[in-house]
């Protein structure tokens, strides 16, 4: 391991001494420091005997990393998404002409991928490692593989976020990586898959619990479509840019397949998996209904990808292409509806926590969004209604709501889970804290898509209205400027979940401090209420 | 019933399980994306496109670069006020040299499929380094380090060797003469601009695009990118009706 290390590092510093291209040489340094770093912590961690194995315990300490990291690049993606939609509120006060790695265009990525990669991301492989390991009774696969990949991954998202504020970007919505990057993130992922494969293989359990098949979908499939949809040519192999393999109509349908997915299979059926976990466990009540489980995963999962053309609707795309994604789209709408119900169902005979517990609220709130966003997706997927939506703030508050309210919501419900029960506290610092985070960060989310659904809706209509002598009514500028007051209202909800997130980092890191209790989290711990 | 017992197999074998789900989740795709790869309807036989000049390939890169494509479309739509706000819809054949297509997703600006030559160098100019000059109330992020920074051309061939690796039609020509075609495209004066345009088409305009005759810098290339948006078919010719143009 220390050889591959030092072996890579090595390979990477002459990379960086033998190319003539500048951000090729800034990523390759990252990279041997990245490897310089690994060195020490192997050698450290050999010396002093901070690997051996425990095989009798969880492998819980790649959990608690995963916790902290997931709060804090929530709390930078999120940052950097305020800025930006400072920047669209206020053009004069919030860019500076002389340095244009402060620019939307270059901070957007860095938002996107920040929240979906790096906070979501994180808070997927955490929880991921956490609940393979209760529900099959068996330690994480790999010995320090784990490790490897939690490390690989922040690396990846280093790379990515110095990447796009230098100006490397290969200009895929959600895929923006260049090739070097994208090599290391099929690395890190086969690792992670084969931690989670290798820790079912393990199990003590004869079935494998229906959360591991959702987290099971998102690994795979998120992997087939990485692979796919980064499908490029380097400009050489010294050379940070590089182009897509397909070009204009066929390059459009790939990434809009994958784009599509990465909301389906990264943010859906991977957070689905945290749902099946944590409300349960949360409400102490089994999944309600098993049957609905396995329909709705094996549609959502097939009719997931087919909804990638709803996003070419009346562009140079082939109209048969349109028509088979819109109508898969409208079908989706089904498992999803399918995946609520089981969620919310869950809290047959336990309805009353939703009054004692804020934690629970908060994940049923999620569960609602994402019924609510689901429901909404379809019918913005009709040829009829995307003529209209396309291109708006409409389509910015439809990914906002399933982003802040499911993603992020049952993100936070499961970290303030999993706090206690890592750091063996009987309970959080302060419930009233997070009845704070859950009412700012709610109202933050309503005012953001409220906004942009006023906004949205209204340049759509402006700029396809005419005057009665049969003129556009409207310049772009001056949609543009209608737009404004719905551009402050978004920032100011965005704030108020961004306040959120700093409460809920107060709260947790308070618990941390909290005295410990014995917790008896052994390998024999039973198993959650399953059906 | 039985279909439940048998899903009991997949529960027990991670596998199975995996096979399952390689196998549902590649139908959509394949049924979907695979087509367009031999339907020779997918893109239109259109005169006039061809692939960037060298100049134009480096805009172009500093285009996806400043992530341009976060904000603007380049993909006008077959609806009445597109056509009319921005010009004749978009074809397929005008983005085939295009690795990545740059279509986009969102108009916090303007579509820019065809705002090539609807606008001056000056006012190009003008409004990269400060939108809101121009344009008192746009929202765009001001440009103005690009008229400072010289342009790299050290990986231009580089970038043109690896476009015709993927198919895009450079001529053995033009890959030898990348710099030279470049540096002509930006010199209004060049005598090399009549190979230049022996090589990519009589449209091809030499210019100092972005006004400082000293230097080649970064705003000449995205300059020279942005006026040539959506020029290349001549709609005048075109025949949208005509059966083979319809998909």
């Amino acid at each position: 391991m220390l050889v591959a290390v030092v072996l890579g590092g090595f390979l990477f510093f002459l990379g960086a001494m033998f190319t003539d291209d500048p951000l090729f040489r800034f990523q390759a340094m990252i990279f041997v420091a990245a490897a310089v770093l690994a060195g020490f912590a192997l050698t450290a961690g050999v010396s002093g005997g901070l690997f051996r194995d425990s095989p009798a315990r969880y492998m819980d300490g790649v959990v608690r990393a995963g916790v902290i990291a997931t709060m804090f690049w929530a709390a930078v993606g999120m940052l950097v998404g305020v800025v930006i939609a400072a920047q669209l509120s206020w053009p004069t006060l919030f860019y500076f002409p002389e340095a244009g790695w402060l620019n939307f265009g270059r901070l957007r990525p860095l938002h996107t991928s920040g929240v979906i990669f790096a906070f979501g991301g994180n808070a997927l492989i955490c929880t991921s490692f956490y609940v393979v390991q209760r529900t099959c009774r068996a330690r994480l696969f790999g010995g320090l593989l784990p490790w490897f990949v939690f490390w690989g991954y922040q690396l990846f998202i280093v790379l990515a976020a110095t990447g796009y504020v230098t100006g490397i970007t290969q200009s895929r919505e959600y895929a923006e990586p260049e090739w070097l990057v994208d090599l290391w993130l099929t690395v890190v992922w086969v690792a992670y898959l084969l931690v989670f494969l290798g820790t079912i293989w393990k199990r003590k359990e004869p079935h494998i619990y229906v959360a591991n098949w959702f987290y099971l979908a998102f690994i795979v499939t998120v992997a087939l479509l990485h692979v796919v949809n980064n499908l490029a040519l380097p400009v050489g192999l010294l050379n940070h840019r590089s182009y897509s393999l397909f070009s204009g109509v066929q390059d459009a349908l790939t990434q809009w397949w994958y784009g599509h997915n990465a909301v389906g299979f990264f943010l859906t059926a991977g957070f689905l998996g945290m749902m099946y976990y944590f409300v349960p466990k949360r409400v102490e009540r089994p999944v309600y209904s098993y049957r609905l489980s396995i329909v709705h995963f094996w549609a959502l999962i097939f009719i997931y990808i087919w909804a990638g053309p709803h996003h070419l609707h009346y562009t140079a795309l082939p109209q048969w292409a349109q028509t088979l994604g819109m109508t898969f789209s409208i079908m989706l709408w089904m498992p999803s509806w399918g995946g609520m119900i089981n969620g919310l169902m869950t809290l047959s005979g336990a309805w009353d926590k939703l009054r004692t517990d804020p934690v629970v609220r908060m994940m049923v709130v999620s569960i609602a969004f994402y019924g609510m966003s689901t429901f909404e997706g379809p019918v913005m997927s009709i040829r009829a209604v995307n003529a209209l939506s396309h291109y708006t703030d409409w389509t910015i508050g439809h990914v906002h709501s399933g982003a802040l309210g499911w993603v992020g919501f049952i993100s936070f419900g499961a970290m303030y889970c999993l706090v206690p029960w890592l750091w063996n506290k009987e309970r959080l610092y302060s419930n009233r804290l997070v009845e704070w985070h859950f009412w700012i960060a709610t109202t933050g989310i309503l005012l953001y898509i409220c906004a942009m659904w006023v906004s949205g809706i209204m340049e759509g209509l402006m700029w396809r209205e005419y005057t009665p002598e049969g003129f556009l009514a409207w310049s772009f500028i001056e949609t543009v400027s209608a737009k404004h007051v719905e551009n402050i209202i978004r920032t100011l909800g965005g704030l108020m979940f961004l306040s959120g997130v700093f409460i809920m980092i107060f709260n947790l890191w308070r618990t941390v401090k909290l005295p410990s209790v014995d917790r008896n989290d052994a390998l024999a711990a039973p198993l959650p209420a399953a059906a | 019933m039985s279909v439940w017992k048998h899903h009991g197999k997949l529960e027990r074998h991670s596998l199975l399980l995996i096979i399952g789900i390689v196998l549902v989740v590649s139908v959509g795709g394949l049924v979907e994306i695979a087509p367009l790869f031999w339907l020779q309807s997918t893109v239109e036989k259109v005169e006039g496109v061809r692939p960037y000049t060298p100049l134009e390939l480096a805009g172009r890169d500093i285009y996806i670069r400043e992530g341009c494509y976060t904000c603007h479309s380049q993909m006008v739509r077959p609806l009445r006020d597109e056509v009319e706000r921005y010009g004749h819809y978009s074809l397929a054949a005008e983005s085939m040299y295009d690795h990545p297509f740059q279509w986009g997703s969102k108009r916090t600006g303007p579509d820019l499929a065809r705002v090539g030559g609807k606008y001056s160098d000056a006012w190009h100019r003008d409004h990269l380094v400060d939108p809101r000059s121009v344009v008192p109330e746009s929202v765009m992020p001001p440009y103005a380090f690009l008229a400072n920074k010289e342009l790299s051309v050290r990986d231009i061939r580089e970038k043109m060797q690896a476009m015709t690796a993927l198919g895009v039609p450079y001529t053995q020509a033009a890959l030898d003469n990348a710099v030279t075609d470049l540096e002509a495209q930006a010199d209004p004066f060049s005598t090399d601009a009549v190979a230049l345009r022996k090589r990519y088409g009589a449209k091809v305009v030499n210019r100092d695009f972005d006004g400082d005759p000293d230097r080649i810098t970064e705003m000449d290339a995205l300059i020279a990118y942005l006026q040539m948006l959506g020029t290349l078919v001549d709609f005048r010719t075109y025949e949208a009706a005509a059966p083979a143009n319809q998909r």
